[in-house]
């Protein structure tokens, strides 16, 4: 097993435990660590198999496309974090709830 | 026209004026609905333009920062985009018109609105126009935290539980659809859309179906079609009136699209079994949502479960169209016309109904059609075009989807087209019947200004408007399709 | 946090901790365990297909690394990420600014923040912001610079700007007086517009396109919208962090 796939198979797993602990846990604080976990589960599958480059032992040969595209993604699950703990804040503040409810059974 | 403003000229108005506008907004809060009021019209007539210069001329491209893929990012405006673009104009411009009157007593969500708004409409257009997977994506989260914060203005406890119920969907779509793109970049090379189509049918086995079925089941979260609907009716049930008619209308179409994009311009148009799956959850939505709409007792939550069946028949015609072929696309695609102008009609009369009587629970909206004879008119036209009667545009996209059903010998999905249409009726009459009521006590009302009742008739006018359009619209639509590719993977599919 | 873990609560859901144990654990679930076996399986099977699809992709793929290697003359930097973030897929990262000031959009129209003169800091963490802050300012002026050759770049130095301001407010410095109302505002928005604007102007140049930089002036450019970039990002991800509108 090359390298690539062995960080691509972690991250491929990191993506499905955390999907399971999104559905899971009702905590909000948790969904929201849970969605960061799968974030960081798809980008490490991005970036691993991107050192698939013929000489991707020699410095700065791995693929830089999805470096960057992983940097904007990382970027975008900050803001989504940024603006999920607003809300989940001010959730507590209105209700005390720091869960979605028995409502929908999501 | 001057020559430099051809298309590649209005592509870039039609993204950069409303995102320069919303940060103007955010700048100057107390100038936001001036200047939000502006660019909204300024933003439609771009868009308009660019629409025309599409019929007119055929699709247009614009290599972002020069580069062609798969280096560079791509702009492409081929019928399809010009379509949604162009009904986005129309809502859009029309909601902007119903908000500067529905926040004027709301001095927070006045200011906070037009940023958030304009922003959500930047995203919807700069989706419309990508032809780069990875760039979709990013326009697909800028969609989403928009629409999230937009829920949330509302201010309440169920806005809020709304509105984060929709971040954690919106955000795992997202993520899923961007698994998919991750592996078909390590599959072809490139995220363009152009150039990954060439590449799926050798791409390695089993990574491409895997992609593709994990952007699909993203995309299906965020279009809410059943049992992914969970999310839907509580967001847009809680939302203020203008938002619930831009999330119902537009934000859950781009979606759409974006699905219709990678299974015909990716996917070649095949994938027969996974039509039938999908048709079959759109069945189960039309049906489901249809029920659940008759059963509401809010006005709102109506509206909002009446979307989730309307979805259905977005996907209930995807079996139709994979086997039979363009008719039945073009059906689908009329209808999401169609729900988009009807449904931001109901939303905005339903919002009028709200600020009328304080409430919007539907057995006390009696008398509401003597004080408010514009918007029960609104609410009636855009319930002609749900129920799918003619001359509306909501019968042109249904009556397109039987004559392929009955093409097909599909009389299941007859049955199912037409049941809805019935159950949509029950619904959409509940409310009127309850509107025409003698009032049984007198309350204290407030009045709607004009412009309210107006935009939500305008809206509800062009739905109806819409179907009698099919001349102009279905040749546009045809603009930058495939058909010789669309009708090979269709012979192909059908003969397999 | 751990004080009010000690005293054991119950009801909404929570489980009583069994005698000894160290802490009770809120069963923080609404699924029966059924269900959850259920889904561990299902999820089980998941992962199966999507490992299927690693291994597919098993053999080596070149990837766009000669393309990009093969333009970076053009690009105006020699670093091959930031020439990818900059210059050839410059489109995304502007987008990605809009969403960075979306969020903070959509977090001030939530609530108001805390603020950060309420924060009561010990002795340390009084003291280090003094020590700390030139410097990570230092450190982030470097990176920026050096991300045109080397790894580095607007964003690197806009989360270490980002994380002074997330230190001065936890060691209760309130906010200075000029970081009020507009000029916060500009600061928040300057990224995105100085990126659009110069963008916008690229596709007026004949025969040019939006963000398209000429060969010539690449650099400058994206120096200039990097360091614009690099402020934004800092004041976003601070004003994030107070988690309101002021």
């Amino acid at each position: 097993m090359t390298q690539a796939v062995f960080w691509a198979l972690i991250g491929m797993a990191l993506v499905v435990l955390g999907l399971y602990a999104l559905i899971v846990h009702a905590h909000l604080l948790r969904k929201v660590l849970a969605l960061n976990i799968m974030s960081s589960g798809v980008f490490l599958v991005f970036i691993g198999l991107a050192r698939r480059t013929p000489d991707a032992d020699a410095p700065m040969a791995a693929d830089p496309v999805p470096q960057a595209m992983v940097l904007t993604g990382i970027v975008v699950a900050v803001a989504a974090t940024g603006l999920a703990l607003a809300l989940i804040v001010r959730l507590r503040a209105l209700t005390g709830r720091t869960t979605l409810g028995d409502d929908m059974g999501d | 026209m001057l020559p430099v403003l051809a298309a590649p000229a209005w592509m870039l108005a039609v993204v950069f004026v409303p995102l320069a506008a919303a940060l103007l907004c955010f700048l100057l809060p107390r100038r936001a609905v001036i200047l939000g009021l502006v660019a909204a019209v300024l933003t439609a007539a771009v868009t308009f333009a660019l629409t025309l210069e599409v019929a007119a001329a055929g699709t247009a491209h614009t290599l972002l920062g020069g580069w062609a893929a798969p280096l560079g990012i791509l702009w492409r405006a081929d019928g399809l985009s010009a379509a949604l673009l162009a009904m986005t104009a129309l809502v859009g411009v029309t909601v902007s018109l119903y908000a500067a009157a529905y926040f004027r007593d709301d001095a927070h969500a006045r200011v906070f609105f037009w940023p958030l708004w304009l922003l959500l409409w930047t995203a919807l257009n700069a989706l419309y126009l990508s032809a780069d997977l990875f760039n979709l994506y990013v326009t697909l989260e800028l969609l989403g935290f928009a629409a999230v914060s937009l829920t949330a203005l509302g201010g309440g406890a169920a806005a809020l539980t709304g509105a984060i119920r929709y971040l954690l969907v919106s955000v795992l779509g997202s993520l899923s659809y961007l698994l998919g793109v991750a592996l078909l970049y390590h599959s072809c090379g490139s995220v363009d859309i152009g150039l990954v189509a060439a590449c799926i049918p050798d791409a390695p086995r089993p990574a491409s179906q895997v992609a593709a079925a994990a952007m699909m089941a993203g995309l299906i979260l965020k279009t809410a079609l059943f049992p992914f609907h969970f999310w839907l009716p509580p967001a847009h049930g809680s939302a203020p009136a203008p938002v619930s008619a831009v999330l119902s209308a537009l934000v859950v179409k781009a979606s759409f699209y974006l699905l219709l994009r990678l299974w015909l311009d990716v996917l070649g148009g095949g994938g027969r079994w996974a039509a039938e799956l999908l048709g079959l959850l759109g069945v189960a939505a039309v049906l489901w949502g249809s029920v659940l709409a008759l059963r509401q007792e809010r006005l709102k939550l109506l509206i909002a479960y009446s979307t989730v069946a309307q979805i259905g028949y977005l996907f209930l015609a995807l079996p139709l169209a994979v086997a039979g072929g363009a008719a039945a696309w073009t059906g689908a695609l009329y209808l999401a016309l169609a729900h988009g102008l009807a449904k931001a009609a109901m939303f905005l009369s339903a919002g009028n109904l709200l600020r009328f009587g304080g409430h919007d629970r539907i057995a006390e909206l009696d008398s509401a059609v003597h004080r408010l004879p514009l918007t029960l008119t609104a609410f009636a036209l855009a319930g002609v075009s749900i129920m799918g009667l003619p001359p509306s545009g909501g019968f042109i996209g249904k009556w397109l989807l039987l004559k392929a059903a009955f093409a097909q010998g599909r009389f299941g999905l007859v049955v199912v087209i037409l049941l809805g249409g019935v159950l949509a009726a029950a619904y959409v009459f509940k409310v009127v019947g309850h509107a025409f009521t003698p009032a049984a006590r007198e309350r204290r009302l407030r009045t709607v200004p004009p412009g309210m009742e107006w935009s939500a008739l305008l809206l509800a006018a062009a739905a109806i408007v819409l179907g009698l359009t099919l001349p102009l619209i279905s040749p546009l639509l045809q603009v930058g399709a495939a058909p010789a590719a669309m009708a090979t993977a269709f012979a192909a599919w059908s003969a397999a | 946090m751990s004080a009010q873990r000690a005293t054991p609560r119950h009801g909404g859901g929570g489980v009583q901790a069994p005698a000894g144990a160290a802490r009770p654990v809120p069963a923080d679930t609404a699924l029966p365990r059924a269900a959850r076996v259920l889904l561990a399986l299902v999820l089980l099977a998941v992962f199966g297909g999507l490992a299927l699809a690693v291994l597919a992709l098993a053999q080596p793929a070149p990837g766009l690394a000669a393309a990009v290697a093969g333009r970076i003359d053009d690009s105006g930097v020699s670093h091959p990420v930031t020439a990818v973030l900059l210059n050839f897929r410059g489109y995304d990262t502007l987008l990605e600014l809009v969403v960075l000031v979306l969020a903070l959009v959509g977090t001030w129209s939530v609530g108001r923040a805390r603020g950060c003169a309420g924060n009561a800091p010990g002795p340390l963490l009084r003291q280090l912001p003094r020590l700390l802050a030139p410097l990570m300012v230092l450190v982030a002026g470097y990176l920026l610079w050096a991300g045109a050759h080397a790894p580095g770049g607007a964003f690197q130095a806009g989360s270490l700007l980002g994380g002074v301001g997330i230190l001065l407010c936890l060691s209760g410095q309130p906010l200075p007086g000029w970081a009020q109302a507009l000029v916060l505002r500009l600061a928040v928005v300057l990224g995105v517009a100085v990126f659009a604007a110069l963008g916008a102007a690229a596709a007026l140049l004949p025969g040019g396109a939006p963000l398209d930089w000429p060969p010539a002036q690449a650099k400058t450019l994206i120096l200039t919208i990097e360091l614009a970039a690099m402020l934004s990002i800092g004041v976003v991800l601070a004003a994030l962090f107070a988690g309101g509108r002021p």
